[in-house]
């Protein structure tokens, strides 16, 4: 893709709309990886550096239920089509998700939070539990291998329908034997709006609004927001804190598995690293709206998906993440603690 | 228990067992002592690597440790002092080694002002991610850029200057003398001369040299920490890292050491990457420099110990020499680095080596609680 000037991505309207548009296609999902960060980060005021790891592990879940749905065919498919198979898809990332996310919390943070250990030494763990995470998965094969069902898994292991004698596979590039084709439904302003794309940033702006409410209605909600704004308080009043903190990185994990299918029906293939710059991307979100917020990790998410498209039209592709931490840096010297402030605990009842 | 045993000695002893250790250290790589020694690759090679991250580890503990900014981009540093290098010595230069280091340091703290200055006024996690970014905005700026040698990265970076007489190819090959290295069968050692490393002669077959001027450099750069920690400066540092709002109201301008913190370890940052880039291999490229490395680097100091530079220093070395040292385990060595790291720091949640000033913190804590419990009378505290 060519560069456009400034004058060609602002003056030409058309064009401006698509950028615009395409741009907020990523920033759904940026915005659901954001809320597993934001909410862990309002409650324990630690980065869940391993969150990049949760969500690639729901991006696999994707692709194993099709091809444990549907079998190792390569076709391609309408979303109506696929849609019932995506929707177990959803289910079952949402589960693996959630459950890398409670084991996380489980092996690597509640040692060290019961112990009141510094919040660094926490970094530490999330980074050596990414570490293992994302290498057990890249060793998939061996590890199947070592158990000895390396045959009946293999087309969970290596590329669907390559013999398993190739090692290694296990690190290439994973994809859904079900391409997804989107669908052109209608132009907003000269930009063609697919049905998968629609689809997209719907369902990620709906999961984020029941998230919001969930937070700000039920009793469960009320509990995570008196643990953020006060742990000891909390603990003194009947909150189990251990089990809010359970339930954040169970809700955190959920949205990230949610973010994996949204993404597998976008991109549909992934790799062991494929959580990384995500992730990192998605913290860059969840600060940029002001970490601990809701409302925030929504808006930081668009935005930083917007931005991005629009830099990489003027720019050119490869800049797309310089512009991305550059627009960080500029929010964060007008607004120190993101667009809408921190606030998970004073969020309003 | 051996810390205090040490300080007991007098002090010519001291100095003479701290020399022997010291050489011990620089004559490693050719004493090559099993179960220390990687076997499937260059021990020297390793070595040097270790020597580089145990001054990375040391730079940053100076800004993560004393100064407490959580820097996520420390590579960053690492890569612009290596690029400074490759730029003035190969791609648009041909400037010897020892005059382009101290310029390679000089634009690595330039660089680390002027992400510095408008960054720092940032809080905590903030600047966390804020230097994350820069780290990887780096990377890309090297990788697209064709002036500094893009996504090929910079190749023939000149080695250090000989010192002794230059080797005369095939059979001289130069230097004031030459040393074997030590082989070892079993436990019973011999001499390989086959091996032998010319002193000082900087080659692309032996990494032994290159070793001994970055342990050189580490080992200055110690005696520059210890001064400047004991100082005013180190003080204003852990008021601020303590208390930064306390220590603003006592008349410490916190940004301005806080930035003076980020900028010597930038420095130091720099400084390593300059060896990096003039090593063995004299080839540097975008991927040399990943932003993993950055949150390896933050390991290093942690688990280490963060404020005492003999823990950051082990730290550096373990995360460096582990996973080259358990080759053996070929494929599973990430995930058992990986594993190792979580493991470590539930156990040692201060690092391995804690500064004194956490083992003071934690007795005074601990003694805070007995007497909120009323396990001892507030007298006994004052007799012991």
């Amino acid at each position: 893709m060519t560069p456009l000037t400034l004058h060609e991505l602002f003056g030409n309207f058309d064009s401006f709309t698509n950028f615009t548009l395409g741009g907020l296609v990523f920033g759904a999902i940026y915005a659901l990886i954001a809320l597993g960060y934001t909410m862990v980060y309002g409650v324990l005021q630690l980065i869940n550096f391993a969150h990049s790891e949760v969500f690639m592990y729901g991006t696999f879940a994707v692709a194993w239920v099709f091809i444990l749905l549907h079998g190792t065919d390569q076709v391609s498919w309408s979303l109506g089509h696929a849609l019932p198979i995506l929707l177990v898809a959803l289910i079952g990332a949402m589960a693996m998700s959630a459950g890398v996310a409670l084991l996380l919390e489980r092996v690597a943070y509640r040692p060290l939070i019961n112990k009141n250990a510094p919040k660094l030494i926490a970094l530490i763990s999330a980074i050596g539990a990414s570490f293992a995470l994302s290498e057990a998965m890249g060793l998939r094969d061996k590890l199947t291998q070592k158990i000895g069902l390396a045959d009946n898994l293999k087309d969970y292991v290596s590329k669907p329908g390559v013999a398993i004698q190739n090692m290694g596979q296990a690190r290439d590039i994973y994809s859904n034997p079900v391409t997804i084709v989107p669908k052109h439904l209608f132009n907003i302003f000269g930009y063609r709006v697919t049905d998968v794309d629609l689809m997209i940033v719907v369902s990620a702006v709906l999961m984020m609004v029941a998230l919001d409410q969930v937070v700000r209605r039920t009793r469960f909600g009320r509990g995570i927001r008196a643990v953020a704004q006060d742990p000891e308080a909390a603990a003194l009043m009947g909150v189990n804190s251990t089990r809010v903190v359970q339930g954040t990185f169970l809700i955190g994990g959920m949205m990230a598995g949610a973010a994996a299918t949204l993404y597998m029906t976008k991109i549909g293939s992934t790799q062991l690293n494929a959580g990384f710059l995500l992730g990192v991307k998605a913290f860059t979100a969840a600060v940029m709206g002001g970490i601990g917020n809701l409302r925030g990790a929504l808006l930081g998410g668009l935005i930083l998906g917007v931005a991005e498209s629009w830099g990489s039209a003027v720019f050119g592709d490869t800049w797309r993440d310089v512009v991305a931490f550059v627009l960080l840096v500029l929010i964060l010297l007008v607004r120190p603690s993101g667009i809408l402030g921190e606030a998970l605990g004073k969020a309003r009842a | 228990m051996i810390a205090e045993r040490f300080s007991a000695l007098p002090k010519p002893a001291k100095v003479l067992l701290v020399l022997v250790l010291v050489l011990f250290i620089y004559a490693l790589p050719l004493l090559r002592p099993p179960l220390i020694t990687t076997d499937q690759i260059d021990f020297g090679g390793v070595m040097f690597t270790v020597a580089i991250f145990a001054l990375i580890a040391l730079g940053l503990n100076i800004v993560i440790g004393y100064a407490g900014l959580l820097d996520l981009g420390y590579v960053g540093f690492y890569a612009t002092g290596a690029y400074s290098i490759g730029v003035l010595t190969s791609q648009h230069g041909s400037w010897p080694f020892f005059l382009t280091l101290p310029v390679a340091v000089a634009v690595t703290m330039v660089a680390g002002v002027i992400l510095g200055a408008p960054t720092l006024r940032v809080r905590g996690d903030y600047l966390a991610i804020v230097t994350l970014g820069f780290g990887e905005i780096i990377r890309i700026t090297a990788k697209n850029v064709d002036w500094l040698g893009a996504a090929a990265g910079i190749k023939d970076i000149p080695h250090p200057n000989n010192i002794g007489p230059a080797p005369e190819l095939p059979f001289d090959k130069g230097g004031f003398f030459a040393i074997p290295r030590v082989e070892w069968n079993g436990l019973i050692p011999s001499l390989d001369h086959e091996h032998a490393t010319h002193v000082l002669i900087f080659g692309a077959t032996d990494a032994i040299p290159y070793y001994w001027v970055i342990l050189t450099a580490l080992i200055l750069v110690i005696f520059g920490d210890r001064l400047i920690k004991a100082s005013r400066i180190g003080r204003a540092w852990e008021a601020t890292r303590e208390d930064e709002d306390a220590a603003e109201l006592m008349g410490v301008p916190t940004f301005k050491y806080k930035l003076m913190a980020f900028a010597l370890g930038a420095a130091i940052g720099g400084l390593a990457g300059a060896f990096y880039a003039s090593g063995q291999g004299g080839y540097i490229n975008p991927d040399s420099f990943p932003l993993l490395y950055s949150m390896l680097f933050v390991a290093a100091v942690i688990v280490g110990g963060s404020g005492n530079r003999w823990g950051a220093i082990v730290g550096g070395v373990l995360v460096a020499y582990l996973p080259e040292r358990f080759r053996d385990f070929a494929d599973y060595r990430f995930l058992v680095f990986g594993l190792a790291l979580m493991i470590l720091a539930i156990w040692r949640p201060e690092g391995l080596l804690p500064p004194r000033r956490t083992k003071r913190a934690k007795a005074a804590a601990a003694e805070i609680e007995a007497l909120e419990e009323g396990e001892i009378e507030p007298e006994e505290v004052q007799h012991a």
